[in-house]
């Protein structure tokens, strides 16, 4: 599919035609083959290959992220995933055998994964390529066929995915569509098999609303504040470099997983600024505006979002480090806020930039009522030395994932489902989580006609009721009678 | 003790402070941390079991008189069945609380981690009135197995049923973290309106598309136990021994289970022209033999129900294609099992759910046309299949879409705990019973662990070439080139 041009508009026509499309191509039984699925992977694998250097280019147009970022954090995921998927394809397709009840002897049993069907995936702007494939890779391996929606906020990977998709996987059952909220909407009013949806809260409320008409499932993967504890006790230089690189190498903050906000203690909490400097200015050098290892802000209205912030009054003059804005360039430096008001905005909403306010309390233990009057995120994060903190910050904070004494490497590892919970989002994916997400699990169940309960049977009486019970509750001497009696 | 009772049934408002104020207590009692622990979980499951040991006559006896139900089919379909359940959940209960271990790649060396399944919160059940009691206490069993506050909204349309629920139902569970609340549409209204953290929802499609809607505002999460038309396939059987056996689950799952009003029930079947003469034939007298005496039916649950079949049956080609029953009794509330053959595929009977005793029969020149037919129209939530063939079963395995497919019997799925139980397309998602249940109503949260010991210091900015390469050979677990290019002997 060619880049849209003024006469080409993707409306609700155009997307009752490529639904339709999608599905003959998924009701003739193409996608579900391990051929197919097989090819398609290893098409993808083929283009992250082959286009490294075409979706380096894109990320550093979109958002200027650093070649280093895009390896680490888009095209080596990418490859990874697609990677094990390809490796793990045949074992997950395979029918699952379970046990079945005695309730049911004789029978047999198992769990059969079968695709949805026709599936949309929308991506989001600030990991726009392994947001966009890694979704698509789930869809494949599981068979079906997928349209992806990319971020129209990241142009440059849109396009490069219009262009460059179709030459490497089958375009009659995968399909990109560009465009933002006309596009987006037309792709919405029709009937999905599932919709997956990576953004925001308020998107995601309506993409939910929208999926409900069809009673379609979803799996959103949203956002929220994502804590870090801070105890005295840890390795401060490890600890910091850490925080650090979780926020300021992620994206310039602009991530999901990325930390949000510190809590530490009153007393803790110079030493932790001090180190904070000191690793940022290691990491940026003394003007990080002009650093190349920073990403910058994707566009001028998240910018003044953060410059809002930034701005605010009481807030302002918390900044204890950084805060240097470059409008022109959308460059925001990473800045460090000390007991901002906690009701001001940098504390009420999601950040997603360069910004760190640190909260102080008197003892960590206070830190849980604050984490926990806000919304459920999508990860949180402590650090500490003392097994007894870690256990109750495990008890107490629930959020999509947590990390003991490191930040969003949870993100990299296949076998951990990654997701979120309340307001940070429905479901979860990678690895065999992605198949998972994007299967139906059939219970398939055999029987004979070797055994037969006439108990099953009416006319009613006692007796019956009396083998039925045991036969429920697993008795085998019911069983024996079950089968025997003759009524 | 605060007892929900004194309700009546119906469309009234609770008091919407009330309301409110229930949930809301549920909310501080979950908060409190009182429901994560697994002695108040194994408590709260014990209670539910006393209750249904304690109680049974009084079940028996609701369900007879809001459904009609025999006491023996009550018993196998709901009491004997969530009896089955409780006791796998408490079986198991610690193994399902536990972490699981996970196994993890190279570069988060050393780390650990593991998924800690934790409760979501207060939950809300709605409920249907088919199965009143089954299918409200199901749902709670993985509720309160997660560790979760639960409100139960039973349907209003079996009003003995839930007034015995929102009275008992207290007496045994801890009434701060166990709710009944009833009513009607404006009390579902005015729950959906309130933040949940799971709803879970049996019951038809048109009120799983209200009820998923209103969950959108919250970004909650649902599970929709809907319906369908769940189609019988019945391929010639060689002995008549299994013949007889085969209409014999056939009959059952269509006129004994609530008088065909089950989700699981069969709505229709599907056989080839020759063989239905033979079928019909055989169903009769399974019908004679077992439905001899109409106390062994349930009845249809209310005036608007029994007025929906019979204007099923009003359609001049539907009644002309009857071969058996149709005659119904108004005050009773009751119709006798019905056959049909092949009634014109564009009419009501054949378009929408039937939930009634009311069985079409629908011819095909081959058994194997059954295939196409299912797959022209909308996902059921189990499609039955009588048949020895291996080859055709595979290919309904394949080439079909359901909730579940069942070869050779008729609703003990529903009895096994092993495997989900659920829809898919419109007859729902999201699965439960058994771990499932569990899992339902959790968040699997990973864990990951690492300490200070080890630290690489290529993960770090300022960025360079050097970094960059290290990098890819971990990725590529490429341990040997990894540690060569560390030590600088390898580009």
């Amino acid at each position: 599919m060619e880049g849209k041009t003024s006469n080409e508009v993707f409306n609700r026509e155009k997307a009752e035609a490529t639904v339709k499309e999608l599905r003959q191509s998924f009701r003739a039984g193409k996608t579900k083959t391990y051929e197919w699925r097989a090819a398609q992977l290893e098409g993808i694998a083929r283009l992250i290959k082959e286009k490294e250097s075409e979706i380096t280019q894109a990320l550093r147009s979109d958002l200027a992220k650093p070649e280093m970022e895009s390896y680490l954090h888009e095209i080596s995921l990418a490859k990874s995933a697609c990677l094990f998927a390809l490796k793990n394809l045949k074992k997950w397709m395979k029918p699952e055998k379970v046990p079945a009840a005695i309730t049911t002897f004789p029978s047999s049993a198992q769990i059969v994964s079968e695709p949805l069907g026709v599936v949309l995936v929308i991506s989001a702007w600030n990991y726009p390529f392994l947001l966009s494939i890694d979704p698509v890779i789930g869809a494949i391996v599981a068979g079906n066929a997928v349209v992806l929606k990319p971020s129209e906020i990241a142009p440059a990977t849109s396009e490069l995915f219009a262009k460059i998709l179709p030459e490497y996987v089958d375009s009659s059952s995968i399909k990109v569509v560009e465009g933002g909220v006309p596009e987006t909407t037309a792709l919405l009013e029709q009937k999905w098999d599932k919709i997956f949806y990576t953004g925001n809260g308020k998107v995601g409320r309506i993409v939910m609303a929208a999926a409900a008409k069809n009673l379609t499932p979803v799996s959103l993967e949203l956002g929220g504040k994502s804590p870090v504890l801070v105890d005295s006790d840890v390795n401060l230089k490890v600890a910091v470099k850490r925080i650090a690189v979780g926020k300021w190498g992620c994206n310039n903050g602009q991530a999901c997983i990325a930390p949000d906000y510190i809590i530490t203690t009153k007393s803790f909490a110079p030493q932790l600024v001090e180190a904070l400097k000191v690793t940022l200015e290691r990491f940026y050098g003394k003007n990080p505006l002009e650093s190349a290892d920073l990403s910058r802000i994707v566009n001028l209205n998240h910018f003044k979002h953060l410059t809002d912030m930034l701005d605010e009054e009481n807030v302002s003059d918390k900044i204890v480090c950084g805060g240097q804005t470059d409008e022109k360039q959308l460059k925001i430096a990473p800045t460090l806020l000390l007991d901002v008001p906690h009701d001001s905005l940098i504390m009420k909403n999601e950040i997603f930039g360069p910004l760190l306010p640190i909260v102080t309390v008197d003892k960590l233990e206070d830190s849980f009522e604050i984490i926990n009057s806000m919304s459920k995120p999508l990860a949180a994060y402590v650090f500490t030395k003392n097994k007894k903190l870690e256990q109750e910050f495990l008890s107490n904070v629930s959020a999509g994932g947590i990390l003991v004494n490191d930040v969003a490497l949870h993100l990299a590892n296949l076998y951990l489902p990654f997701g979120g919970v309340g307001e940070s989002g429905i479901g979860a994916y990678h690895g065999k989580f992605s198949f998972d997400a994007f299967s139906h699990k059939k219970a398939v169940l055999s029987r004979g006609f070797a055994g037969e309960a006439g108990a099953r049977y009416p006319p009613y009486t006692p007796e019956k009721q009396w083998i039925l019970k045991g036969l429920i509750n697993g008795s085998i001497v019911a069983l024996f009678l079950a089968l025997f009696k003759r009524f | 003790m605060a007892l929900i009772t004194g309700k009546k049934c119906g469309d009234e408002e609770m008091g919407a402070l009330g309301l409110e104020t229930e949930v809301a207590e549920a909310r501080t009692t979950f908060d409190s941390g009182k429901t994560k622990g697994f002695e108040w979980r194994k408590s709260q499951l014990e209670a539910l079991l006393r209750l249904l040991q304690e109680k049974e006559e009084d079940m028996l006896k609701v369900l007879k008189e809001d459904l009609g139900k025999h006491r023996v089919e009550a018993y196998r379909d709901e009491v004997g069945a969530l009896t089955k359940s409780v006791d796998n959940a408490l079986l198991n209960l610690k193994k399902w609380m536990a972490p699981e271990k996970v196994s993890l790649p190279l570069v988060a060396v050393p780390t650990v981690a593991e998924i800690v399944p934790e409760p979501l919160g207060v939950v809300l059940v709605m409920s249907s009135w088919n199965f009143p009691i089954g299918l409200s206490l199901e749902p709670m069993i993985g509720a309160i197995a997660a560790g979760n506050a639960a409100i139960l909204k039973p349907s209003e349309l079996a009003p003995a049923t839930s007034e015995f629920l929102a009275v008992e139902v207290p007496k045994y569970l801890d009434c701060e973290a166990i709710k009944v609340i009833q009513g009607g549409p404006q009390v579902a209204e005015q729950l959906l309106d309130l933040k949940w953290d799971k709803i879970f929802f049996t019951g038809s499609a048109q009120v799983g598309r209200i009820v998923m809607t209103a969950a959108a505002k919250h970004l909650t999460p649902v599970t929709l136990e809907l319906g369908g038309k769940c189609p019988a396939i019945f391929d010639s059987l060689k002995s008549s021994r299994d013949q007889r056996m085969a209409v014999g689950r056939v009959a059952g799952a269509k006129w004994g289970s609530c008088l065909g009003q089950a989700c699981i029930g069969i709505d229709y079947l599907l056989v080839t022209d020759e063989y239905a003469p033979t079928l019909i034939e055989l169903l009769k007298g399974v019908i004679k033999e077992f439905f001899s005496n109409s106390e062994h039916l349930a009845r249809i649950v209310n005036k608007h129900h029994f007025q929906r079949l019979c204007n099923l049956l009003q359609d001049e080609s539907v009644a002309a294609s009857l071969v058996h029953g149709g005659s119904v009794n108004a005050e009773e509330l009751f119709i006798e099992p019905t056959i049909l053959l092949n009634p014109p595929l564009d009419k009501e009977i054949m378009t929408e759910e039937i939930f009634g005793p009311l069985l079409p029969i629908i011819t095909l020149k081959k058994i194997e046309d059954s295939i196409e037919f299912l797959r022209a129209r909308p996902k059921p939530l189990v499609i039955y299949a009588f048949t020895h063939d291996e080859k055709f079963k595979q290919r309904i395995v394949d080439d079909t879409s359901s909730g579940c497919v069942m070869f050779n019997d008729t609703l003990i799925q529903y009895l096994c705990d092993t495997i989900p139980f659920g829809g898919v397309g419109q007859s729902g998602f999201g699965q439960y019973h058994g771990k499932f249940s569990f899992d339902n109503f959790s968040n699997r949260k990973p864990v990951g662990r690492r300490n200070f010991l080890i630290e690489f210091s290529f993960r770090y900015p300022p960025w360079n070439e050097k970094k960059l390469q290290l990098l890819r050979h971990i990725y590529r677990f490429d341990y040997i080139g990894f540690v060569l290019c560390f030590l600088g002997l390898k580009r």
